[in-house]
C-alpha cells in the first residue's frame, strides 16, 4: 500500500503512533491448500484451494450451501478445517487462534453489541487488549472518534445500535473491524439485510475504504452483480468446490463451466449436437463453430442479450415467439426452438415488430459450447 | 412479558371503535370476570393474612416475629436461599449456554430434564433425597459412619430448595440466548478478546435483565418452598424449620396471630418480588425489549 494515499486520507494517524504508515497496514496474502471441512458426514469443503495476494478484494460467490460462509470462517479461525492449510503471509495460520489472527470481521447482521454505544462498539478491540498492548482509556476514546469519523458517522457516537439505521450500523461495524488493525478484513454477506438503494451506496462506500486502507479483503456473497462491481478477483463456489476464479470480465465474459455460465448473468441453454465439427440442432446444421468439443451431445449457452436476430440468416435457430414481455429499454422473447420444444429467451430492441406466433430465426453472436456429458449443478 | 405489559397501553391509545374491539357490554362483561376473579382469589386471601396478622394488635406481631424460634426460621430461609439461589445461577448459565450455543448429543435429553422439576411433585423431589441420604438410604450408612448429617439438616433442606428451583434461571435464558446465537461472541472473540472477557463484557450483559428476572422468581421459590423441604427438614424448631414450615406447625398448634404474622412476612417477600418484577420491566422495557430483538 502506498504511503502516499494513507496521509492523505490520515486514517489512522498514523505519525501519532511512531510506526511508518507501512507498520500498521499489516495486510496479509492468504492461501488456502486443499482445505477439506466435514460437519458430521457431510462434506461442506472438498478440498479447496486459493491464493490471495496482499490487498486484494476477493468475492466468494456462489449459491447457500456452496461452502462459501464455512470457507470465510474457516480463514477467520472461528472454524478449523478437517484437512488442509490455511496460510497467512506464508505462515501456518491454523497455529493461531481466532484472537491471535487479528482478523477483522464484519457479520450480515452486523453483531454490534446491543449494550455499548457506538463508540464503545469501536472501541472494544482496544479495550479488551491485555494491559501491556492495551492504549491508554484517552486514546483508545481519540481512535474511536477518529475511525467514527473515517466511517462517516461523526456525532452519533452516543447512539446505541438500536437507534441506527441498518446502513449505519453497517459501518460502525466496518469501524470497529478496523479499529483492531487487522490484517486481513472479512466480510460475510456484508450488504444482505440491506434494501437494495443502501446497498448501492454502501458497495461504493467499501471500496472507496478499501482503496483508502488497502487491507486484503474477502467478502462473501450471493449476489453477482455485487460480486462482479467490488471485486478485483471472484470465486465462484458451488457445491464445497470452486468453479471459477478469474476477474469479474473472465467470469462473465469466459466461464468455464455450464454451472458459472447459467449461475453469473441470464443464460438460455439449448440442447445441441456436435459431429464432424459442426454444430446439429436437430437435423439443421447451425452456423457455430464447434471448436474443441468431441463429438456428441451437447449445451449451446448463450446470453439473450447477445444474438442476431433476422429470417434469413444462414445457420441461426429457427424459432415460433411464444411470449413477449417489456423489459427495461428492450423486449424480452420466449422463443420456441427445435422439435422438442425446447424454450430460449432472447432480447431485442423494444421497437423489434414482432407477433405472438411470429417466427423468427436467431444467431448467438457469443456462446459457449458445453459436452452434455459435464455436470451442471444447477438443473 | 413486555409485549402483555405493552398491549394494555395500545388499546386505550386508540379509543374509537375498530374492528378488534368489542362492544361495551362484552367489555365490561370481561374485564368484571377478570377482576372479580382477582379479587376472590388473590386480593381477599392476600387481606386476610394482614388482618389476621394484626388480629391480636402491633405488639403480638412484632413478639410472633422476633420470638427466638420465629427468627432461627428467618435466617435459616434467608441462608438456604443465599446457597440455592446463587447454585442455581450458575447452573442456569452453564445449562443454557450449553443448550443455546452449541450443539452435542443428549440437548433435547438436558432440555426436558431442566423443566422435570415442575413436573414433579415437590414431596417427591424432597422424598428421593431421603430415600438416597436419609438412615435407611443407599448411602445412609455410608454417611452415618462418616458423621455427614444431610436429611433433617441444612444439606438437605438446600439440595431439595436447589431442585425444586432450578428450572427459573435456565428457562428465562434458554430461549433469550437461543434467540440472541453466537454471532457477538464470535465478533468478540475475532476482535481479540478472551473467553472470560466475552463473557463478561458481551454475553452476560446480554442476558443480565432475563437472568435478573430469573433469580427474583428463582430466590421467591425458594423462600417459599413447602413441600420437598417439609420431607428433609424433620421439622426441629429452632433448627431445621424455615418460615413456611414454622408458619405450619404455629398453625397447627392453633397459635393463629403468630402463623399469620409469620406468613405476612412471606406474602411481604411476595409483594417485594412482584414490584421488582414490576420496577424492571417499567425502567428497562426498552433494554429488554432490544435484547430480544434487535
Amino acid at each position: 500500500m502506498d504511503a502516499r494515499v494513507l496521509n492523505e486520507v490520515n486514517y489512522p494517524a498514523a505519525g501519532d503512533r511512531g510506526g511508518t504508515p507501512a507498520q500498521w497496514v499489516r495486510t496479509v496474502d492468504v492461501s488456502a491448500e486443499n482445505v477439506v471441512r466435514i460437519f458430521g458426514t457431510t462434506p461442506a469443503l472438498h478440498g479447496v484451494s486459493l491464493d490471495i495476494g496482499a490487498g486484494e478484494l476477493v468475492a466468494l460467490l456462489g449459491p447457500s450451501g456452496s461452502g462459501k460462509t464455512t470457507l470465510l470462517r474457516i480463514l477467520a479461525g472461528l472454524d478449523v478445517p478437517t484437512s488442509g492449510r490455511v496460510l497467512f503471509d506464508g505462515e501456518d495460520a491454523l497455529k493461531l487462534t481466532v484472537q491471535e489472527r487479528n482478523v477483522g470481521l464484519v457479520f450480515q447482521n452486523y453483531a454490534l453489541f446491543r449494550h455499548m454505544t457506538v463508540l464503545e462498539n469501536i472501541g472494544f478491540g482496544l479495550r479488551v487488549r491485555p494491559r501491556i498492548r492495551r492504549p491508554s482509556r484517552r486514546e483508545i476514546r481519540r481512535r474511536a472518534l477518529e475511525l467514527l469519523d473515517f466511517v462517516q458517522l461523526t456525532g452519533l457516537e452516543k447512539r446505541y445500535p438500536s437507534q441506527l439505521s441498518g446502513g449505519q450500523r453497517q459501518r460502525v461495524a466496518f469501524a470497529r473491524a478496523l479499529a483492531i488493525e487487522p490484517r486481513l478484513l472479512l466480510l460475510d454477506e456484508p450488504f444482505g439485510a440491506l434494501d437494495a438503494k443502501v446497498r448501492r451506496e454502501l458497495r461504493r462506500w467499501l471500496l472507496e475504504i478499501h482503496t483508502k486502507t488497502g487491507h486484503t479483503t474477502v467478502f462473501v456473497t450471493h449476489d453477482q452483480e455485487e460480486a462482479l462491481e467490488l471485486a478485483d478477483r471472484v470465486v465462484v463456489m458451488s457445491e464445497g468446490r470452486i468453479e471459477q476464479i478469474g476477474t469479474p470480465d473472465e467470469i462473465y465474459d469466459k466461464p468455464n463451466s455450464p454451472f458459472v455460465y447459467s449461475f453469473i448473468g441470464e443464460s438460455s441453454v439449448l440442447p445441441v449436437r456436435v459431429e464432424q465439427g459442426k454444430v446439429w440442432l436437430d437435423e439443421h446444421p447451425l452456423d457455430l463453430a464447434a471448436g474443441a468439443v468431441p463429438s456428441g451431445p451437447a449445451r449451446l449457452f448463450f446470453r439473450p442479450h447477445d444474438v442476431e436476430v433476422g429470417n434469413d440468416l444462414p445457420g441461426a435457430i429457427p424459432g415460433v415467439v411464444q411470449g413477449l414481455r417489456r423489459h427495461g429499454g428492450a423486449r424480452r422473447v420466449d422463443l420456441e426452438v427445435g422439435g422438442r420444444g425446447d424454450r430460449v429467451e432472447i432480447e431485442l430492441p423494444a421497437d423489434y415488430s414482432l407477433n405472438l406466433s411470429g417466427r423468427v430465426a436467431v444467431l448467438p453472436r457469443r456462446y459457449r459450447l458445453y459436452p452434455a456429458t459435464t455436470q451442471t449443478n444447477l438443473s | 412479558m413486555t409485549d402483555a405489559a405493552i398491549a394494555p397501553l395500545l388499546v386505550t391509545e386508540q379509543r374509537g371503535t375498530t374492528v378488534t374491539t368489542e362492544q361495551w357490554p362484552v367489555r365490561i362483561l370481561l374485564i368484571g370476570v377478570a377482576v372479580a376473579f382477582l379479587v376472590l382469589f388473590l386480593f381477599m386471601p392476600l387481606a386476610a393474612v394482614f388482618v389476621e396478622a394484626f388480629r391480636a394488635g402491633i405488639g403480638a406481631y412484632f413478639a410472633a416475629i422476633t420470638e427466638p424460634d420465629a427468627l432461627a426460621a428467618i435466617r435459616l430461609t434467608l441462608l438456604v436461599a443465599a446457597i440455592a439461589v446463587p447454585a442455581n445461577v450458575v447452573f442456569g448459565l452453564a445449562a443454557s449456554w450449553a443448550i443455546a450455543k452449541f450443539e452435542f448429543t443428549g440437548k433435547s435429553v438436558l432440555n426436558t430434564l431442566i423443566d422435570l422439576p415442575f413436573s414433579v411433585s415437590p414431596v417427591i423431589s424432597g422424598l428421593i433425597y431421603v430415600l438416597l441420604f436419609g438412615g435407611q438410604g443407599y448411602f445412609g450408612a455410608f454417611l452415618h459412619s462418616e458423621n455427614i448429617q444431610i436429611i433433617f439438616a441444612l444439606p438437605g433442606i438446600v439440595l431439595a430448595t436447589i431442585f425444586v428451583t432450578f428450572p427459573f434461571v435456565a428457562r428465562e435464558l434458554v430461549p433469550l440466548m437461543q434467540e440472541q446465537g453466537t454471532q457477538d461472541e464470535e465478533a468478540a472473540l475475532s476482535l481479540g478478546a478472551s473467553g472470560w472477557k466475552t463473557f463478561f463484557k458481551v454475553t452476560l450483559p446480554n442476558i443480565r435483565w432475563a437472568l435478573l428476572y430469573g433469580v427474583v422468581l428463582c430466590n421467591a421459590r425458594a423462600m417459599g418452598e413447602f413441600g420437598a423441604v417439609s420431607v428433609v427438614s424433620g421439622h426441629i424448631r429452632g433448627k431445621t424449620n424455615t418460615m413456611p414450615l414454622h408458619v405450619e406447625i404455629l398453625y397447627n398448634e392453633y397459635n393463629f396471630a403468630a402463623a399469620f404474622a409469620v406468613a405476612s412476612l412471606l406474602a411481604l417477600l411476595a409483594l417485594v418480588t412482584l414490584v421488582i418484577k414490576v420496577a424492571l420491566e417499567w425502567r428497562y422495557a426498552d433494554q429488554i425489549a432490544a435484547s430480544r430483538r434487535h
